[in-house]
């Protein structure tokens, strides 16, 4: 059994590091495809990266229930630490989840599975977290929409291969939709449900 | 004993991360008016609590602050929230525009073009555009819902039957990336072409109705109007009378009790600057004159 001094610790300094984790994200929210990195370092557990763990800090609590795929739901160490850290409440439902975790974008569930908001609340809708090999190499995509002057490029080795095409559903879904945080180690990149994308060259 | 008793920029860390995610999910649907739990501050309604709680969220330690209050920077209202987070979260403040990486504001927009490294924070009083149409919260949320923008227009329009032109002056509805109306906060109409296109983030806190939203860089920002009533943002047709500035937004202030007014920039920092830079207007600083004529009018 783990006890609270052998789990991996959280930020050293709370407070600052939660915000510069933040105005990162902030950052790669309002501008959809630059990599953005996450300086602040934590103790990661189980297949969590450094950024996935920055970002949990930062924003989960006991007002966000998270839902896990299968990666993370079965390394306990990942449970242990979230409800130590953060306290926010894991379920098994996703269309509920204020945030999801993903440790394997090939698994990635339908996205309709997932909250996607109501006309009326369209940002009850969940954040999900995906974590790709690479942010900096692979297949190049170019991203237009609010937040991007003209258009943006994006070179980017993820799973699931057709995770863009699959977003194509926030078109007309709109205003609801998902937002969606790829994360590789300590870059960060965001697809708000505003981003359309587009594949470069095939 | 003299240890400060509150946190970094004063919000405690769990409302923070409340004020946080919603202003993400407000950059993720822009113009969309994102509810928050909204903190009391130490400070009455009506003088930024919104503007302040979104500031306090994003605040960090490297961050240069300014903070105006239509548009200058030494009013009681803008000097009292700079003082506020020099104290709570001993950032660096300053007046100019240029060197300011977090700008709160109240009912204006700089007139130096922002860039892409500042964020614009906005105090809003009233965050419906709809509410003085429709003041029914559940009536005003369907209509956002639908896209039923059609009572604006008949707004707009019965300000054309009644005065000839859309009166609005303020608070001058525009659309967001051609899908949500949004109130701009009661800036001026002159501001509201400024917010199309621009490279900075723009953040909406509205304290006391619980509002936050959003414009993302470089988004599409239209104010309504008729094609045979365009929009057009006003001015007063006057130069500023200390620096001369021929495009920027004016105040009017009246200097005796027999009607003598005088029209000067309502952005002090691009005024003083303007100034500093060698432009002087008809009523410009004595300072200068005095020293021409040795004083002969004292």
């Amino acid at each position: 059994m783990t006890t609270i001094a052998e789990l991996p610790p959280g930020f050293v300094d709370k407070v600052l590091s939660a915000q510069s984790t933040f105005r990162s994200v902030m950052d790669a929210m309002a501008r959809p495809g630059a990599v953005q990195r996450i300086v602040p370092m934590a103790g990661t557990a189980g297949p969590m990266m450094r950024g996935t763990a920055a970002i949990a800090l930062t924003l989960f609590d006991h007002d966000t229930p998270l839902w896990l795929d299968a990666g993370m739901s079965e390394s306990s160490d990942v449970l242990k630490w979230l409800k130590f850290h953060t306290g926010a409440p894991v379920i098994q439902d996703s269309s509920i989840a204020a945030f999801a975790l993903i440790s394997d974008g090939g698994a990635l569930p339908s996205l309709e599975r997932f909250a996607l908001g109501t006309n009326e609340y369209p940002d009850r809708s969940t954040t999900i977290i995906i974590q790709v090999e690479s942010l900096a190499s692979g297949r190049s995509f170019e991203l237009r929409g609010p937040g991007i002057d003209g258009v943006a490029t994006l070179q980017a080795s993820i799973k699931p291969f057709d995770l863009f095409e699959r977003l194509h559903l926030n078109e007309t879904l709109f205003p609801r939709g998902i937002d969606v945080v790829l994360v590789a180690d300590d870059a960060v990149v965001a697809i708000p449900r505003t981003t359309r994308v587009m594949s470069k060259g095939g | 004993m003299n240890a400060p008793a509150y946190n970094f920029a004063y919000l405690d860390e769990q409302t923070k991360r409340m004020i946080r995610r919603a202003i993400l999910k407000a950059i993720a649907i822009p113009g969309y008016q994102v509810p928050f739990a909204s903190r009391e501050m130490p400070m009455p309604y009506g003088w930024g609590t919104g503007g302040v709680q979104v500031t306090a969220a994003i605040l960090g330690p490297q961050d240069v602050l300014k903070v105006i209050d239509q548009g200058s920077d030494d009013t009681t209202n803008a000097i009292s929230i700079r003082k506020f987070f020099a104290k709570t979260a001993g950032v660096a403040t300053t007046t100019s525009t240029d060197e300011a990486t977090v700008i709160q504001t109240r009912h204006r927009i700089p007139e130096v073009a922002l860039h892409a490294n500042q964020v614009l924070v906005y105090q809003v009083p009233i965050p419906e555009p709809l509410r003085f149409l429709e003041p029914r919260e559940t009536e005003t949320r369907r209509m956002h819902a639908l896209a039923e923008y059609g009572l604006m227009h008949v707004k707009l329009y019965e300000d054309i039957a009644r005065f000839g032109h859309i009166a609005t002056a303020y608070a001058y509805p525009v659309k967001v990336n051609g899908r949500y109306v949004m109130d701009p906060s009661p800036t001026p109409k002159f501001d509201n072409p400024k917010m199309d296109n621009c490279p900075a983030l723009q953040l909406f806190g509205a304290g006391r109705e619980k509002r936050i939203y959003a414009i993302p860089p470089y988004t599409k920002v239209v104010s309504l109007d008729f094609e045979d009533h365009p929009f057009e943002p006003y001015r007063f047709n006057a130069p500023c009378a200390l620096c001369a500035a021929e495009n920027s937004y004016l105040d009017e202030i009246v200097t005796d009790d027999k009607g003598s007014r005088m029209f000067v920039c309502s952005d002090t920092d691009y005024c003083e600057g303007r100034q500093a830079a060698g432009h002087h207007g008809a009523l410009s600083a004595a300072p200068y004159k005095d020293k021409a004529q040795g004083g002969a009018n004292g």
